[in-house]
């Protein structure tokens, strides 16, 4: 950060060095916060802490790849958590009566649909994606409330095999890695070496560019929109499954965290920029950062305070050593 | 008059709009009446103020995200303050809290020159942070004479519509009609130009945003004088605002519309709850409803935007 002031030519190569190399930083970070959790509590860091701290950033990370995803267009999904809860609480309601498969099915769907909601919006009319995705979130959050009255009575069963998803674990490490270790492959191949993915960063990088280059804007942001309501929706069944108390506010406490963790990865939240991997590495920093904070008695209110000032802080600095928006 | 008509048509229409819904909410309630009206005016306070400060950062083109945290932290603040001293000093002071929190963000949006969405979308959790801290469960109090100031009315005019008014009006007119209101629209219709013809644009912001957390002071008070309590927890009053301000004819990009039209746009979203509520549907069905229309209006605007840009 000092370095930035001395000299033009350091500062110039700090910034391309830290748009190269995001990730060396990052990494960094992640071990001082690990060696300063050691220091505050001496003896937390055994294989036990280790496998419950990979649990808890599974689901993060994975909402986080909804915001990853959207922000390489220069989008954000805010409904993302809105709609794990949802399929959390649909695949939990549904149980009881239609069994997993049904239950499973049905929360995915109401998933794409949100998805499909936001791509419309965003892909047709034009509407900016924060805003458009919060009030999807808005009416989604007031459908799963009138849907609540209707299954109350009903009771609620986790499928087991969410369960054994959730919370088992084979050689100390969470079985949710089983999902997500494919997961985040398919997710950080799929950018750097598929159309796809290509597309995502075209479309940040220069929208205009990409369009008179025959990209078909349209098509790529609804298909970016129905997955990220996807992967919205696995990460809510993923959730419920760890958690195992289905409520009407299951996920949205991790709304603000896959945000910020999107951010620290080093994803440009204007677009064109970014990694899935750094992305990770952002949900375990938060994850520890998590720990540290309980340690140290933090209320809520300070800790939102705290992500907030990440978000800034973070793009600040990209701002200031990349000049670029 | 058609100099008027044709400066202020989309008002104009909105208000015709406003008549007509009312005549309907009239058919659907014949004993829809003063009393009614009064507690519309009410209820509409505090989306008033959201829209009032979200149109002033939308004319100068920009959008501040974090006007329902800015307002809770007011209300926290105001109640708060309520059980420590008297009415007068704690409105001076939330009113104060309101603008410097717009000040800060701002001075941070010119200062780090990351884009306005960015910033206020972090100082939404940041303030949202901060109203916890000052009071983690609703609590507080209000001053019975400001309770008091808000119901009733004179005649057909429910108070709460004058103190609307007056309050918008005190502030908004001045600015308007000086070489600040000229800057605020010269900089949201083309910052360079207006950068290039000598305006000071960053300070121009930064007063925008201010006006901005003034209105969501005034806005956070009203809530505490409507529930005579402090509320930590941000109502939904971002969308709405965003949508009032879209459906009041304020361009989201800068530098055209008023404040007449997004309050005349927020009676009607308040009176279209109002219809629904009258029909005895469910609240939380009002709420989707709500929502979908809110939605609509917004992607109607964009679609007109994209229209607009193009040649």
């Amino acid at each position: 950060m000092n370095a930035a002031t001395e000299a033009i030519p350091l500062h110039t190569r700090l910034g391309r060095f830290l748009s190269d190399n995001p990730l060396i930083p990052l990494v960094a970070l992640l071990f001082l916060l690990i060696g300063a959790l050691e220091f505050m509590r001496p003896g937390i860091i055994s294989p036990f802490w280790l496998g419950n701290a990979i649990k808890f950033a599974i689901p993060l990370a994975m909402l986080a790849a909804c915001q990853t995803l959207t922000m390489l267009t220069g989008g954000i999904d805010l409904s993302a958590a809105v709609v794990a809860t949802i399929a959390g609480f649909v695949v939990s309601s549904l149980t009881p009566l239609f069994g997993a498969p049904v239950g499973i099915t049905v929360a995915l769907g109401v998933a794409m649909l949100v998805g499909v909601a936001n791509g419309i919006g965003i892909a047709f009319a034009g509407v900016h994606p924060l805003i458009m995705t919060l009030g999807t979130g808005l009416i989604a959050t007031g459908c799963l409330q009138v849907y609540q009255r209707f299954v109350i009575a009903t009771g609620s069963e986790i499928p087991g095999m969410l369960v054994w998803l959730g919370t088992g674990r084979t050689l100390g490490l969470p079985n949710a890695l089983f999902l997500f270790v494919p997961f985040a492959l398919i997710i950080i191949i799929g950018l750097r070496s598929t159309g796809f993915g290509r597309l995502l960063y075209a479309i940040g990088s220069n929208q205009r560019a990409a369009k008179l280059s025959g990209v078909r804007n349209w098509q790529v942001l609804m298909a970016l929109y129905l997955l990220a309501g996807i992967i919205a929706g696995i990460t809510g069944l993923v959730y419920v499954g760890m958690i195992r108390a289905p409520s009407l506010s299951l996920a949205n406490p991790l709304l603000l965290p896959s945000v910020a963790a999107a951010v620290i990865g080093g994803t440009s939240i204007f677009g064109g920029r970014g990694t899935y991997l750094g992305a990770i590495i952002g949900a375990l920093i938060l994850t520890v950062l998590g720990t540290m904070l309980t340690l140290l008695q933090m209320p809520e209110g300070a800790r939102r305070v705290l992500y907030g000032l990440i978000i800034l802080a973070v793009t600040a600095l990209y701002v200031r050593f990349t000049e670029q928006r | 008059m058609t100099g008027i008509l044709r400066k202020h048509g989309w008002a104009v229409g909105l208000f015709a709009l406003l008549l007509v819904l009312l005549g309907i909410t009239k058919l659907i309630q014949p004993s829809f009446g003063a009393s009614n009206f009064e507690t519309l005016a009410r209820s509409a306070l505090p989306f008033a103020f959201a829209t009032a400060g979200m149109a002033v950062v939308v004319i100068v083109g920009g959008i501040d995200l974090s006007v329902a945290s800015m307002m809770a932290v007011c209300s926290v603040t105001a109640a708060v303050l309520m059980t420590m001293m008297g009415g007068v000093p704690a409105v001076l002071i939330t009113l104060a809290v309101g603008a410097g929190m717009g000040i800060l963000t701002g001075a941070l949006i010119v200062v780090t020159r990351v884009p306005d969405i960015v910033v206020t979308l972090a100082m939404l959790f940041v303030w949202e942070g901060v109203a916890l801290l000052i009071l983690h469960v609703p609590g507080g109090t209000a001053a019975e004479w400001l309770k008091a100031s808000i119901t009733g009315g004179i005649g057909l005019v429910p108070n709460a519509l004058i103190i609307m008014f007056v309050l918008i009006a005190v502030v908004w007119l001045p600015v308007r009609y000086s070489k600040v209101g000229l800057s605020i629209y010269a900089t949201g219709s083309d910052e360079q130009a207006a950068f290039r013809s000598g305006v000071a644009v960053g300070r121009t912001r930064i007063v925008a945003y201010a006006i901005c957390g003034l209105f969501c002071g005034m806005g956070g008070l009203s809530l505490t004088m409507l529930t005579g309590i402090g509320e930590p927890v941000p109502g939904p009053y971002l969308l709405a605002s965003v949508a009032a301000v879209v459906l009041g004819g304020v361009v989201l990009g800068g530098g055209r519309g008023g404040l007449l039209g997004p309050i005349i746009a927020v009676f009607i979203l308040r009176l279209i709850r109002l219809m629904l509520t009258l029909l005895a549907v469910d609240p939380n069905v009002t709420t989707i409803i709500e929502g979908t229309i809110m939605v609509a209006v917004v992607m109607l605007g964009g679609v007109l935007m994209l229209k607009g840009r193009l040649p």
